[in-house]
C-alpha cells in the first residue's frame, strides 16, 4: 500500500514510506514534524504551505508526495542557519511584514523565488509574485515593504545562510 | 537605559514565526491522539428521520462514531440577548453540540467520528446514512419575515429573534416628518466570511485519573470558554476544566465564539477513556460552520434643513443572524450597532429599530468591527446622500454637524447615556475637524474637479469619497455592558499578574489573548517603562486559564486601553512594595523613597540607592524582610475601565471606473486616525493596513452568497473573494493625536478602526464617481458586473 520515497529536505537525506494519497504538505508536517508550513485551505488558493521544490516555489498541497520522490525540497525551517536569518526573514521581522505569522512561511517561500528570478522587483512585481499568497492580517503593505527591503539587502550583498 | 514607550520595536514574538517555530493547533502533537472529522448537513433547512452509523463503525481505525443522541451537554449558550434585563422578548435558539431532530442551515454538524488518523475519520463520515426530510429553506431577512415564509423555529414566530428599539421615537418622529430635506434609502451591508488564514480546531483531553479536561482550542477567550463549557455546556465544575489557546493565526472576532466542537471533542476523549481527540477545521467547514459578519438590510431616513444642519436620522435595520444564534449574535445589530449610529455628528434626534431573524444560514456574530462598520456605513452613506440633496460640499455638511471640542463629554441621542441604573457611557474626547482637515489636504480634495476631468480623457470616472468615522472601543465598564440592561451576561474587566523573580526578570501574565496584535511586545514595553527593567528582561504569558488571572480576552479593540491599564496598576502595586522594602533596607520612611526608573533611592541622598532588581532579589529571599511584609514581588490587579474610548479619524478613497467594463480600481487611500497616543507606531500602522484592507475587500469584493435553497455558493476560497495583494494600493497613513482621558497611557484601540472606516469611504468614493450618471446609491460589493449593470441601467439599457 506505502510507496517508499527518498528526498532531500533542508539539505538532510530522508527516507519515508507514504500512501499514495499523501500530500506533500502532510509529509513535511507529519512525517517530518515540520510543522512550519502550513495548511489555510482546500483548494490551493492560500499559499501558507509553499516551499521550494528544486529551488522553485511549489503550493505543497498541489503534489503528492510521491511525486517529491528524489527532490530537493526547502521549507522554512531551512531558510535560516542558528540565529543566521535569511534577509527575508529579517526583513519580515524589520518591517513588521507579519501579524498573526501564519502566512508567513508561505510568503517568504514565494518572495524567495521571485528574488531568484527578479533581484530588483518593483512593488508591482512583488504584489503580482505573491499573488497567491493569501494574508488577512497586513494588508499586504508591510509584505512588499519587507520583500523590498530584503532584494535591497541581497543586492548589496548580505549572506544567505548555508542551505536555504 | 531606553525608554521603549511609544516607540517602534521590534515585535519579540517575530523569531519564532518567520523561522516555522509558531505553536498553532495543528502544530500540536500528542501522544496517542486520535483524529475526529464531523459530517455537517448538506441540507439548509431539513429534518432528521434517522442516521445510520453502523457501516461508518466497520470502517478501518475507527474508535468510535456519536449522533446527537449520544451527547448529554446542554445547547449551547448565548450571553447577550437583546436588550437584555431591559425586558425584551428574545426567542432563543443555539445549535446543539449536534444536531438532534433538525438542521438550520448548510454545515450544521450531525454526527461525528473518532478514528485512528485524520484520513481514516474522513472516509467514515462518508459511510453515514442519513434520512432526511428536506424542508423548505429562506436565505434573506426580508423574505424570511414575510408572510408564508418558511419557519425555522416553533418559538421564533415569523423568525423573528427579537425586536429592539433605541432613541426618542416621538421626538425623532417628528423630527423626521416635519423636516425641509429628507432623503431615505435602503442600504444593504452583505454578509461577510471572516476568513483568519488558520481556521479553528481544537485538541479535547480528559484526564481520567484526575477527572479533569483540557482543551487546546484557536480561541480569543480562553477564560471565557471555560466559563461557558463548565457552567452552560457540560455542566461540570468551572475547576474541572482547562482552556489553552496556543499561537492563533488570526480570528477578527470569529475566535470569541463557544462552538460545538469544543465540547464534541472533549466528550469524545472521556467516551474513549481519555485518548486526546484532535479536530482542525478544513476551510470548507471554516466557511460553514464559524461565524459571518454583518448582513444588515437597512432603511435610512437623514433629515435636515436646507443649510446643511442634520436634525434627525431614523432607521429600521433587519439583522440576518443565521439558523441559530451564536454566542452574541443579538448584541452586534443592537447595543454596537444602535448605540453610536450617530457617528461623530451632533444629531438631536436619532432613533432605531432592529429587527433579529432567523434564516437558513451560517450564524451570524462579530467579525471585526463589529456592528460599528454597519453603523458608520449607514451615517457616512447618509450624509453624503444628505449633501448631495441641498447641493452642499460633503466635507462642509460634515463640518456643520461635527460635535464640537468644548461639547465633550458628549451623551449621544441614540442611547449610549440611557442605560438604566444611572451607568452612563459619554463621547468623553475629540476633535474631528484636524483630522478631516488633513486627510482633505493629503487627499488633494480641492483639486477633485481637475482629478475627474483628466481621468475622464483616459475613459474613467473618477471618484473620491470619505468617512469621517468615530469608532466606540476599549469595551467596556462592567457596569454598563454587563447588569444594568445591555444584556450582555458578564463583566468586562482585564486582569495582570506580575512576577519578579529573584534573578530580577519579570513574567507578567495576562487575562488578554492575542491573535496577532503583538501584544507579547507591547506589553513588555509597557512593563519596561513602568518597572525601569530592560524589556527583554520581560517576558509576557497569557492564553492559559491554568497560570493567567481570569480575563475577558481580546477583542472589541479592549486590550490597549483595558488590558494595559491592568498591567500597569499591577505594576503599580510591584512598585508600591519595592518602595516599602526599599525604605526598609535604605532606613528610610517609603514617602522619602525616589523612584527613577529601576533606581530607588532617598530624597535628598542620591549616593543611597538600591536597584530594582536587588530589591528583588532581596524581597524573594526575605532572610530580612520587616515584620508583616510578605515574602516575594507578586501582584495582581483587576482593572475595570470607566469608560469606553474613541478613537476617530477620516479615511479617504479614491477610485478610477472604467466607463466601458465598470471595474473599480482603488487608486489612492488616505487615513487620518486618532487613535490616542501609542504604545508601538509600527504596530499600529500594521493594524490600520489590515483593518484598511478588510473594509476596502467589503466594498469591491467580498460577499457571503447563498442560493435561495440555502447552498453556500462561495463556499471555498476559489468562490469567496479575498483580496489579494495585487488588488491594492500603498495606504497613505496620516494621525491627530488626541490622547483618551480614560486611561493612563492615553491610548484608545485601533483593532477594529481601519475596517470600520474605510468600506464606507470606499463605497461613497464609488457612488461619488457614478453620480455624473443621474446613480444615487448601488449596493455592495461594487463589482464589475454590479457597477456595469447601474451603468447599463442609467442609460436606460438593460440592468
Amino acid at each position: 500500500m506505502a510507496e517508499h520515497i527518498s528526498l532531500m529536505v533542508n539539505g538532510t537525506h530522508r527516507e519515508l514510506d507514504v500512501e499514495p494519497r499523501r500530500l506533500l504538505v502532510q509529509a513535511l508536517r507529519e512525517d517530518l514534524d515540520l510543522t512550519g508550513t502550513h495548511i489555510g485551505c482546500d483548494t490551493s488558493q492560500c499559499g501558507a504551505c509553499t516551499v521550494q521544490v528544486d529551488g522553485k516555489a511549489m503550493k505543497s498541497c498541489t503534489m503528492l508526495a510521491v511525486q517529491a520522490d528524489g527532490a530537493s525540497i526547502t521549507t522554512i525551517e531551512g531558510m535560516a542557519n542558528g540565529d543566521a536569518l535569511h534577509p527575508l526573514q529579517n526583513a519580515f521581522w524589520e518591517k513588521h511584514g507579519l501579524q498573526c505569522g501564519f502566512c508567513t512561511p508561505g510568503m517568504i517561500m514565494t518572495a524567495a523565488d521571485l528574488l531568484s528570478r527578479n533581484p530588483d522587483p518593483s512593488d508591482e512585481d512583488i504584489r503580482h509574485a505573491i499573488e497567491g499568497n493569501l494574508c488577512r492580517c497586513t494588508g499586504y503593505q508591510n509584505i512588499v515593504a519587507a520583500v523590498r527591503a530584503a532584494a535591497g539587502a541581497l543586492r548589496d550583498g548580505a549572506s544567505v545562510p548555508a542551505g536555504a | 537605559m531606553t525608554d521603549v514607550l511609544g516607540k517602534s520595536i521590534k515585535r519579540t514574538e517575530d523569531p519564532r514565526f518567520i523561522t516555522g517555530g509558531g505553536r498553532y493547533l495543528d502544530d500540536i502533537k500528542l501522544q496517542s491522539a486520535t483524529h475526529m472529522a464531523i459530517l455537517r448537513s448538506p441540507y439548509a433547512h431539513a429534518n432528521i428521520r434517522s442516521i445510520e452509523t453502523a457501516a461508518a463503525k466497520a470502517m478501518p481505525g475507527v474508535l468510535a462514531v456519536f449522533v446527537g443522541s449520544d451527547i448529554p451537554y446542554n445547547p449551547l449558550p448565548m450571553a447577550w440577548p437583546a436588550g437584555g434585563s431591559a425586558g425584551i422578548q428574545n426567542n432563543i435558539n443555539t445549535p446543539r453540540v449536534l444536531a438532534t431532530d433538525s438542521v438550520k442551515w448548510t454545515g450544521e454538524g450531525v454526527a461525528a467520528v473518532v478514528a485512528e488518523t485524520p484520513e481514516q475519520a474522513f472516509d467514515a463520515i462518508e459511510m453515514i446514512v442519513v434520512d432526511w426530510e428536506p424542508l423548505p429553506a429562506v436565505v434573506d431577512a426580508e423574505k424570511a419575515i414575510a408572510d408564508g415564509a418558511p419557519q425555522l423555529h416553533e418559538n421564533a414566530p415569523n423568525n423573528v429573534v427579537f425586536e429592539w428599539s433605541v432613541g426618542d421615537k416621538a421626538g425623532t418622529d417628528a423630527a423626521v416628518d416635519g423636516a425641509e430635506v429628507v432623503v431615505r434609502q435602503r442600504v444593504v451591508n452583505q454578509r461577510l466570511i471572516p476568513n483568519p488564514m488558520e481556521t479553528r480546531g481544537d485538541i479535547g483531553w480528559y484526564n481520567p485519573g484526575t477527572d479533569e479536561y483540557t482543551i487546546w482550542m484557536s480561541s480569543q477567550t480562553p477564560h471565557i470558554q471555560r466559563l461557558l463549557l463548565a457552567a452552560f455546556v457540560m455542566g461540570i465544575p468551572e475547576h474541572k476544566i482547562r482552556c489553552i489557546s496556543p499561537d492563533v493565526g488570526g480570528a477578527f472576532g470569529s475566535k470569541i465564539f463557544t462552538y460545538a466542537d469544543m465540547p464534541l471533542t472533549l466528550f469524545a476523549s472521556k467516551a474513549l477513556g481519555g485518548r486526546p481527540v484532535k479536530w482542525v477545521e478544513g476551510r470548507r467547514e471554516n466557511y460553514q460552520s464559524t461565524i459571518h459578519g454583518r448582513d444588515h438590510i437597512t432603511y435610512l431616513e437623514i433629515a435636515g434643513t436646507r443649510d446643511g444642519t442634520v436634525t434627525g436620522v431614523r432607521v429600521k435595520t433587519l439583522a440576518n443572524l443565521g439558523g441559530r444564534l451564536s454566542t452574541i449574535g443579538p448584541g452586534i445589530p443592537t447595543t454596537l450597532y444602535a448605540r453610536v449610529l450617530s457617528g461623530c455628528y451632533k444629531i438631536p434626534n436619532v432613533y432605531a429599530e432592529v429587527t433579529g431573524v432567523y434564516t437558513n444560514t451560517t450564524f451570524v456574530d462579530a467579525y471585526r468591527g463589529a456592528g460599528r462598520p454597519e453603523a458608520t456605513y449607514v451615517i457616512e452613506r447618509a450624509m453624503d446622500l444628505f449633501a448631495a440633496e441641498i447641493g452642499m460640499d460633503r466635507a462642509e455638511v460634515r463640518r456643520r454637524n461635527f460635535i464640537q471640542p468644548d461639547q465633550f463629554p458628549y451623551e449621544n441621542p441614540s442611547g449610549l447615556g440611557t442605560a438604566s441604573g444611572g451607568a452612563k457611557i459619554y463621547i468623553d474626547s475629540g476633535n474631528y475637524e484636524p483630522a478631516m482637515d488633513k486627510a482633505l489636504a493629503t487627499a488633494g480634495y480641492d483639486q477633485l474637479d481637475a482629478k475627474k476631468a483628466e481621468a475622464k480623457r483616459r475613459g474613467k470616472l473618477l471618484g473620491l469619497g470619505f468617512s469621517t468615522y468615530l469608532e466606540v472601543c476599549g469595551v467596556a465598564p462592567s457596569k454598563w455592558i454587563g447588569a444594568v440592561g445591555e444584556g450582555w451576561g458578564a463583566a468586562m474587566w482585564e486582569s495582570s499578574n506580575i512576577k519578579v523573580h529573584l534573578t530580577g526578570k519579570v513574567v507578567v501574565t495576562m487575562g488578554t489573548q492575542p491573535q496577532g496584535q503583538g501584544h507579547e511586545t507591547t506589553y513588555a514595553q509597557i512593563i519596561s517603562h513602568e518597572l525601569g527593567v530592560p524589556m527583554e528582561d520581560v517576558i509576557i504569558q497569557h492564553s492559559d486559564t491554568q497560570g493567567t488571572p481570569f480575563g475577558y480576552g481580546s477583542y472589541g479593540s479592549r486590550t490597549s486601553s483595558v488590558g494595559s491599564t491592568a498591567a500597569i496598576k499591577a505594576a503599580d502595586k510591584i512598585k508600591a512594595k519595592a518602595r516599602r522594602y526599599a525604605a526598609h533596607m535604605l532606613e528610610a520612611a517609603p514617602e522619602d523613597i525616589v523612584i527613577d526608573g529601576a533606581n530607588y533611592s532617598v530624597k535628598g541622598s542620591p549616593d543611597k540607592v538600591k536597584t530594582f532588581q536587588e530589591i528583588a532579589f532581596a524581597l524573594d529571599l526575605a532572610f530580612d524582610a520587616p515584620e508583616g511584609m510578605e515574602p516575594y514581588l507578586d501582584e495582581t490587579a483587576y482593572y475595570d475601565t470607566p469608560n469606553c474610548t474613541w478613537p476617530f479619524g477620516t479615511h479617504i478613497a479614491i477610485v478610477e471606473i472604467d466607463e466601458e467594463t465598470g471595474t473599480v480600481d482603488l487608486v489612492r487611500y488616505v487615513a487620518v486616525d486618532d487613535v490616542g497616543n501609542k504604545i508601538n507606531p509600527m504596530i499600529v500602522d500594521g493594524q490600520l493596513h489590515g483593518g484598511i484592507a478588510q473594509g476596502v475587500g467589503q466594498a469591491l469584493w467580498e460577499g457571503a452568497i447563498y442560493s435561495d435553497e440555502g447552498q453556500l455558493l462561495t463556499g471555498s476560497m476559489l468562490d469567496y473573494a479575498l483580496p489579494r495583494a495585487s488588488m491594492f494600493p500603498q495606504f497613505e497613513l496620516g494621525e491627530t493625536v488626541t490622547p483618551s482621558p480614560v486611561n493612563p497611557l492615553g491610548v484608545k484601540g485601533v483593532g477594529e478602526a481601519g475596517a470600520i472606516a474605510s468600506t464606507a469611504a470606499v463605497a461613497n468614493a464609488v457612488m461619488d464617481a457614478l453620480r455624473p450618471l443621474g446613480i444615487r446609491h448601488v449596493d455592495m460589493p461594487f463589482t464589475g458586473q454590479t457597477v456595469w449593470r447601474a451603468m447599463q441601467g442609467s442609460k436606460g439599457g438593460q440592468a
